[in-house]
């Protein structure tokens, strides 16, 4: 009995495109040859504006005429037929290759920039790829490109174009449309083009620091690194550098927590992250590849919250270094023992706050709180010892080695290659899901005090299981849909896919007041004998 | 301890002994000959349209029937023996039992048309439809579908999926036309006109399915003589109890096993729930028979109570459902009949280009809601089990319709349309009320 059945056989759709689909592959396939001739032999095609606009557009264009093709003449609806049929998106061989270069281009990127000719010519001019950018990067930032412009500008045309195709592909839906025309703006003004104009304008000048406004620690782990605080307070910066130190504190301490309160860390997430906007729209054909089992949402757990505080360890580390050297450039506002007070008193409000949270809390997650306690009164310990010492290390490791170490297996190696690189075969959301610091910084707030929820349309569900297989952060919906519970996640990132997958009209993303928002027991409604004594 | 056997892994019967087990250290035995693991029959169709694997539409991981203590067989029970209390099957050895549980389900009707039996005709219910559809439609261009229900729309959804022109026969005037109101019957074909490839032929019936020299269907002959060729033909009208293997013993079985009203039949220790289940007595406003999920569900949650010593009748609120009809949701609440009832008043309020329909019944004089078919907007259940258990009048409902409004956040409001069409129409003065919090609303009496 039990017998298996290939359903992937049949049905490839990919073997009868229409002429707008060959249209939009042709010319994302002259890009792609561009970028692979220009990566792989170095070769300087000139006139690099004319290359340029021939790659730029077929990234933009063809990616968009491929969705008209496949789009176009249906009705608006779920277009999900045969993805697990496609070798693109079933980690199939396309799946493969496309992970293969992906990973590819991150590693070089990360390492070995010199293969896009990042500043290998004559007097450090650039050659190759990133020589092809230098127009652009004239005309925004007033100076040549170099692989981070290349890779920003990249990235944000494959937000802004594969947007418009995740919008005519959820066409008539209207908050998938505006959330994504956020993403866009955000990504598109706020993230790459406000940074480039100011840094042409030399606001950078007195040293460098994120002028990506969005970028909010802890995500942003180098916010409160001395040379990026001393960038900010630098005379050259003024204005500007103070008000974007103020806005960033702001962003974390008040906004963050209040916004996250109000709606989720939806709004951070899915709507203006430059990382979650990358996810949700040129990810948004892998959503279906994130584990659902309960033994990855454990690990998710253990992970994103050990980087979370070692993000946390590190900051602090790294301001006490800040403030244990004689010369710190806040000095002009403030002397030292303001910085170690400030250190301490956050670390020790930080201890009360949690044990205050192990006291009231209910249920096993309040042990963590404990154990947040503990780490934080050792953190207070090691660095009074330090202190008292005079030893210029808060916890005995150069604060400089562990930025470096987060720097490579966390920033290159987890958010870009897993993250990015990996999305043809863990899916779009694995940074988010199980590295992000501001991911799980949001997520404690999101699970324990806020008015967001996922509600269950009563008795509706018919445990299908569209909307746990099209959760990109690997949430098994159905679990609490079936039991008529609200869907209440630290991990969910609003992104509203299971809503419209759902064919019964079973799930509702709502911010509402927070009594009755966890409901453990809950009644599924519509049997007057439903046994409402759950074990 | 006491031996509880269920023949059926599908809701009810999973239901019944998630149920059990979590009142009771009964053992616990599923025998299921479809497959190891309960998957969501209703999900079949996104398997073979390859939205998922079939193991994303097995709504639990595979170590819970084992963590919790339920025996999963994979074997075809071929006779009970009501007497001795044990099960023969056909590879596993004799099973006795304490309690039977019987939640076999359905299987599709065949009602005798000739050539029913020749290859590519098939219908969809189980896992074994499933791969034999697969197999039967691999590489075909045209097929014809029998029955203008939910089964026949969701195979034409599911063949329109790989390419194939499909033909659907519908003996009624209207689609779906012995459960939906003839305005929105035709609502639901205006929408599936919209899908290429696609032909809908009303009142018309199978004659005849004409094969080739290999047995397997050419062409089909309708009723009124029109020949349409086909490489598969699906029959889609309707599903009856799957009972077959019982109609021998002394269990009581009319078109399914006759239940009293707490589930039990007319032999000790045996109870049926879901598909398979026919009430001797219909309750409320009930068909003796009705093969739908959620029912399967509720008898699955009520026939554990009974099993672990706390003696329920079968209780179900009032009736709801939904579907979908491609890209057209519908839910309904309460009773919308598809003719009105001699008391009842309908109020239908349509949104052509944005493809929504709501059609209210209430009683002509008292005015009491009776029900809903909502097409393309989402309403809240609780709302609606609310207003029809309190009995509130059709003007309370649609002045509380954005409260009630279950579509996703940001979406086009029809609300003021609905009550202002309303007003006009019935000579009424209701005033829609602001959005307020849903929880709220359900505090107050009506």
């Amino acid at each position: 009995m039990g017998t298996t059945i290939n359903y992937s056989i049949a049905g490839d759709k990919t073997q009868n495109l229409n002429v707008t689909q060959k249209l939009g592959l042709t010319l994302a396939s002259i890009s792609l040859f561009i970028l692979l001739l220009t990566w792989l032999t170095g070769l300087t095609l000139t006139p690099n504006w004319l290359f340029l606009g021939i790659l730029l557009f077929g990234f933009s264009a063809g990616p968009v005429l491929y969705a008209i093709g496949t789009y176009k003449g249906l009705p608006a609806g779920i277009k999900n037929n045969g993805v697990y049929f496609n070798s693109l998106t079933n980690r199939g061989a396309l799946g493969w290759i496309g992970a293969i270069i992906l990973t590819l281009f991150y590693v070089c990127l990360y390492w070995y920039g010199d293969w896009f000719g990042d500043g290998t010519g004559a007097k450090g001019a650039n050659e190759g790829t990133v020589a092809l950018f230098d127009p652009l990067s004239q005309i925004l930032r007033g100076k040549p490109a170099d692989k981070w412009f290349l890779y920003g500008t990249f990235y944000t045309i494959a937000i802004v174009f594969l947007g418009v195709k995740f919008m005519y592909k959820y066409r008539k839906n209207r908050y998938h449309f505006i959330r994504t025309v956020v993403v866009m703006f955000s990504q598109l003004v706020l993230a790459y083009m406000l940074p480039y104009i100011l840094e042409g304008l030399n606001a950078n000048s007195g040293g460098y620091y994120s002028l990506n406004p969005v970028n909010s620690w802890p995500l942003n782990s180098d916010f409160l690194t001395g040379s990026r605080i001393d960038a900010r307070i630098a005379p050259e910066n003024q204005p500007l550098g103070v008000g974007y130190m103020v806005w960033g504190i702001i962003l974390f301490l008040v906004v963050t927590p209040f916004v996250t309160y109000l709606v989720g860390k939806r709004w951070y997430c899915s709507w203006f992250c430059g990382c979650g906007g990358l996810a949700e729209t040129a990810g948004d054909s892998f959503r279906h590849l994130s584990d659902k089992s309960i033994k990855a949402w454990k690990i998710e757990r253990w992970l994103v919250h050990s980087v979370m505080v070692f993000v946390m360890l590190m900051t602090v580390a790294v301001m006490y270094s800040y403030f244990a050297k004689s010369e710190f450039k806040l000095m002009m506002y403030f002397p030292a023992w303001v910085g170690y007070s400030l250190l301490f008193g956050l670390l020790g409000l930080a201890v009360l706050l949690f044990l205050f949270l192990y006291i009231k809390g209910k249920g096993k997650s309040r042990n963590f709180m404990l154990v947040a306690a503990v780490i934080s009164m050792v953190m207070i310990v090691s660095m009074l010892l330090s202190y008292l010492g005079n030893n210029s290390q808060a916890f005995g490791v150069s604060s400089n080695t562990i930025k470096k170490g987060y720097g490579f297996f966390i920033g290159a190696i987890f958010s870009g290659i897993v993250g990015v690189g990996f999305y043809p075969l863990l899916g779009n959301r694995v940074w988010c899901r199980f590295g992000c610091p501001m991911a799980g910084y949001m997520g404690i707030i999101q699970r324990f005090k806020s008015r967001f929820r996922i509600t269950t349309n009563g008795g509706q569900c018919i445990s299908c299981g569209n909307c746990s297989t099209y959760c990109e952060q690997g949430i098994d919906v159905r679990a609490y849909a079936q039991k008529g519970q609200n869907i209440v996640r630290a991990a969910c990132v609003g992104c509203g896919v299971c809503t419209s997958v759902c064919p019964r009209g079973v799930l509702k993303l709502e911010n509402g007041p927070e009594e009755g928002r966890v409901n453990d027991n809950p009644i599924i409604i519509g049997h007057n004998g439903h046994p409402t004594l759950r074990m | 301890m006491e031996h509880v056997v269920i023949i059926g892994n599908g809701i009810a019967g999973v239901t019944a002994a998630r149920h059990i087990r979590k009142k009771s250290d009964k053992r616990i035995t599923i025998i299921s000959s479809e497959s190891k693991y309960f998957f969501s029959r209703t999900a079949l169709m996104y398997v073979y349209m390859g939205h998922m694997r079939f193991e994303d539409i097995q709504p639990y991981e595979n170590h819970f029937w084992k963590k919790n203590r339920i025996d999963l067989i994979e074997d075809y029970v071929d006779e009970v023996d009501f007497q001795s209390k044990t099960l023969k099957l056909l590879q596993t050895p004799p099973i006795h039992y304490d309690q039977l549980i019987l939640a076999t389900g359905s299987k599709s009707n065949k009602f005798g048309w000739k050539g029913q039996d020749y290859h590519g005709v098939q219908g969809l219910y189980s896992k074994k439809d499933l791969d034999l559809m697969e197999q039967n439609t691999r590489g075909i261009k045209e097929a014809v579908l029998i029955g203008g229900g939910l089964i026949g729309v969701e195979m034409a959804e599911m063949l329109l999926s790989r390419d194939i022109n499909v033909t659907f026969l519908i003996r009624e005037k209207t689609f779906w036309g012995n459960a939906l109101p003839e305005t929105d019957s035709n609502f639901v074909t205006q929408h599936l006109k919209r899908h290429h490839g696609l032909t809908l032929l009303f009142e018309e019936e199978l004659d005849e399915i004409i094969p080739d020299d290999s047995k397997r269907v050419k062409e089909i002959k309708t009723k009124k003589g029109k020949i349409i060729p086909c490489q598969f033909v699906g029959l889609a009208a309707g599903v009856s109890p799957n009972v077959d293997f019982l109609k021998e013993s002394e269990l009581e079985i009319d078109k399914g096993i006759l239940v009293n009203p707490d589930l039990s039949t007319n032999q000790k220790d045996v109870y049926a729930i879901g598909d398979c289940a026919q009430f001797k007595t219909p309750i409320n406003d009930r068909a003796p028979l009705e093969q739908v999920w959620y029912t399967g569900r509720m008898m699955g949650e009520t026939v554990a109570q009974t099993i672990v010593g706390n003696q329920m009748n079968y209780k179900p609120s009032h009736w709801f459902n939904s579907a979908k009809f491609f890209d057209l949701e519908y839910q309904t609440y309460g009773r919308v009949w598809s003719e009105l009832k001699e008391n009842e008043s309908s109020f239908v309020w349509k949104h052509d280009k944005d493809e929504v329909s709501l059609n209210f019944v209430f009683d002509k004089n008292s005015k009491e809601f009776k029900g809903v078919n909502t097409f393309g907007l989402r309403l809240r259940h609780e709302l609606f089990e609310k207003w029809l258990t309190e009995k509130a009048s059709i003007q309370e409902v649609l002045q509380n319709l954005k409260t009630a409004n279950f579509d996703p956040e940001f979406f086009k409001s029809f609300e003021k349309d609905v009550v202002d069409a309303f007003n006009h129409q019935f000579g009424e003065s209701v005033k829609l009320a602001p959005k307020k919090w849903w929880r709220k609303l359900m505090l107050d009496k009506v």
